[in-house]
């Protein structure tokens, strides 16, 4: 019913019986046979399923009343801020890491972006990383650690080497998992004590979300990215308007997107309040994992590409909620205020009120940002230009900022940090000579990590500058105490670092 | 640890999207234990610079003291750090009363011992207004019944807790403690999948 051969499963269950069960299971969890789903009610299996049901059935091990379904994961990240606790109940509980082979990890949140060959100067954070490398040397989980040639941020290095797969489960202790459901998946972030639940037992205690499928239709403007759809959507519904949804982004404008522009997209499924977001695999899904590391290889990879087209939501599939947009009507977006919810167009005013918001909400936010209502953003000076992040750090990112910058020189004022999402796009970088187009426009190349998104390390923003940032979260002190972030793209992050101030990128191409 | 009913005062803070860099900012999460997140609860809120109490700040009154918070809509978007739910616990918070709750906090908060109570929003309104009214009003809030009661003011809500829940909230269970007893399940599942 949903795609898989019999006769490939049999091959399958040959090959694991070869190998082990245990060992091949990282490269098999794709096969999850329809029949197993227990399902409350028999006719449930005939209508049309969304993407979201298809895959959360496959993977639910109990489905009994009164409780959340136990959920069974395929992939679990980890990074060194959100696991240390983690590890720490498992030695109380005296429990090994039940499918290590599921886990990976990474240090991301709290390590420097310069001088990385050198120990970590602040004590804590080098503690954090250490640990990390303690818990998964004893543990047995495979660690792209500071120093490696694959690591960087876990949501860039997990797609980076096909890890990340449709159909799957994936779960990290960080929001911005939601990145990964770009391949069709589900993929959501959790806390520690599930961090710990993951570890011991390669499951998860979850109620089912509701759905919301989220259509943009048609073509984006020149100069309007998918930073601009995803900032557009969250202006309109607000910062919690998909509290209790997991979202499903469709439509063309969705559909011509490249796989980076995907993660952009589902990685700010969270910035609405939705668990996650994803998008059905389709060819440019394929063509993009195809020969990463982590991919099946010859037949396996045929058959898994069978599976994965059988995943798009059926005709006639049921959500909970449905919005539709028009790609057409929205312009580069940039927030004013403290929630993400709080964006507009850049060559719009900002408004009186927000969606959704109240005057007391507005006062608040504009008084911290020092801002007035129904002020233009326009030629507004700024003091600090941050490109990185998990939404917006991957190699089209850079592309798209050194083909704009080309022969520009940044603002004189401005401090611009230009930070790659891992070490395999900043060896990509190098090798395209972006690195020399950034230098000489005076922007600063650092190593990666998530950097001034959150501001673990180093890479503050003082209090009371405007820094536009290519992040996710504009909340106060979320670039560093008192300091004033204004999303928006990479492309108009660019603009803003040639002049020094809010500009409007379409003026400029 | 159970939980089962409590009578207390409650602290008020009617901000709506109080994100969870808030309750507790990135340059805290060092730390590799659970312990002491209380400390900087509210931070960059409740200190201005220098490090000086903001005599503004609700934590900093003693006017409002207790073990409830009552929260604006949306409380704890944001980033996924359980240690927001360890510092309100930390810092003695046992019950956080808001409109909406952001799903990873609302599932964080339960796996600490922390009971998120959703109320519609015209009886917010109406329990900050009574707080603001007289700082020691005492509210109690009843698990087994699913109660919010505001007994001085003539208040009183039901609220949903999903039954498995509740269970382990009373009990003193945790996911871990269940989710083992089904290991045959999970390998069984691993066999056939």
């Amino acid at each position: 019913m949903l795609g898989v051969p019999d006769s490939y499963l049999s091959f399958e269950k040959r090959i694991l019986k070869r190998k082990g069960c245990r060992n091949s299971k990282i490269k098999t969890s794709f096969f999850k046979k329809p029949q197993r789903t227990i399902s409350p009610n028999r006719m449930e299996a005939q209508q049309p399923k969304t993407l979201f049901d298809k895959i959360w059935d496959r993977h639910v091990v109990e489905r009994k009343e009164g409780y959340p379904d136990l959920l069974y994961i395929d992939r679990h990240f980890i990074h060194e801020v959100t696991s240390p606790q983690a590890f720490d109940g498992l030695r109380k509980r005296g429990l090994p890491v039940f499918r290590p082979s599921q886990t990976i990890g990474t240090a991301d949140h709290n390590v420097p972006t310069i001088n990385q060959h050198l120990p970590i100067a602040d004590k804590l954070s080098a503690f954090q990383v250490a640990k990390l490398e303690e818990n998964c040397r004893e543990f047995g989980v495979e660690l792209f650690g500071l120093g490696h040639e694959k690591q960087g941020i876990v949501h860039v290095i997990g797609p980076e080497l096909g890890i990340t797969q449709p159909g799957m489960t994936i779960v990290c202790g960080d929001s911005h998992t939601s990145t990964h459901g770009a391949f069709g998946n589900i993929a959501f972030g959790i806390g520690t004590s599930q961090v710990e639940q993951v570890l011991a037992t390669q499951c998860l205690l979850q109620y089912r979300p509701k759905t919301m499928k989220i259509e943009v239709n048609g073509t984006l403007a020149r100069g309007v990215t998918a930073k601009d759809i995803i900032l557009y959507v969250i202006s309109q519904i607000s910062a919690a308007g998909g509290t209790g949804y997991f979202v499903e982004y469709a439509g063309s404008a969705i559909r011509s997107l490249s796989m980076e522009a995907r993660m952009t997209i589902c990685n700010m499924s969270i910035e609405m309040g939705a668990r996650g977001g994803m998008i059905a695999p389709d060819e440019t899904t394929f063509a993009y994992l195809k020969g990463r590391e982590h991919a099946p290889k010859g037949a396996a990879w045929d058959a898994a590409v069978e599976d994965w087209k059988s995943l798009a939501s059926d005709s006639g599939a049921q959500y909970d909620a449905v919005l539709t947009f028009d790609a057409a009507s929205i312009e580069p977006m940039i927030t004013y205020g403290t929630n993400p919810g709080m964006g507009v167009g850049v060559s719009k005013n900002i408004p009186a009120v927000a969606a959704k918001s109240n005057e007391s909400e507005m006062a608040k936010s504009l008084a911290y940002m020092g801002l007035e209502p129904q002020q233009s953003l326009l030629g507004k000076k700024i003091d600090y230009v941050f490109i990185g992040s998990c939404t917006n750090s991957r190699i089209e990112d850079l592309r798209q900022v050194a083909d704009f910058i080309k022969g520009k020189k940044k603002a004189p004022d401005v401090n611009v940090w230009i930070v790659p999402g891992s070490k395999q796009v900043e060896a990509q970088a190098i090798a395209e000579g972006l690195d020399r187009i950034f230098r000489e426009a005076g922007f600063e190349l650092r190593q990666p990590g998530c950097s001034a998104c959150l501001g673990m390390n180093e890479d503050k923003v003082p209090a009371g500058k405007y820094c536009v940032s290519t992040s996710n979260r504009n909340f106060e002190g979320r670039q560093g105490p008192g300091a004033r972030t204004f999303l928006v793209s990479p492309l108009t992050a660019a603009a803003a670092a040639v002049t020094g101030e809010i500009a409007d990128v379409r003026q400029m191409i | 640890m159970s939980f089962k009913k409590i009578n207390t005062t409650c602290v008020p803070l009617p901000i709506e999207n109080i994100d969870t860099d808030q309750i507790i900012p990135a340059r805290f999460l060092k730390a590799t234990s659970r312990e002491g997140f209380g400390e900087n609860l509210f931070r960059d809120w409740r200190y201005l610079p220098g490090d000086v109490p903001n005599p503004d700040f609700v934590l900093n009154q003693k006017t409002y003291t207790g073990e409830v918070l009552v929260a604006g809509k949306n409380f704890g978007c944001g980033s996924s750090r359980e240690h927001a739910a360890w510092a309100l616990a930390d810092y003695g918070f046992k019950v956080v009363v808001s409109s909406f709750f952001a799903d990873i906090f609302y599932n964080n908060a339960l796996n600490n011992n922390l009971l998120p109570v959703q109320v519609d929003e015209d009886f917010l309104q109406k329990l900050f207004q009574t707080i603001a009214a007289d700082p020691k009003t005492e509210v109690t809030v009843d698990l087994e019944k699913q109660t919010l009661e505001v007994p001085a003011a003539g208040l009183k809500t039901g609220f949903d807790i999903n039954p498995y829940k509740k269970a382990c909230l009373i009990n003193g269970y945790d996911d871990i403690d269940y989710i083992l007893s089904r290991r045959e399940a999970i390998e069984q599942f691993e066999l056939v999948n």
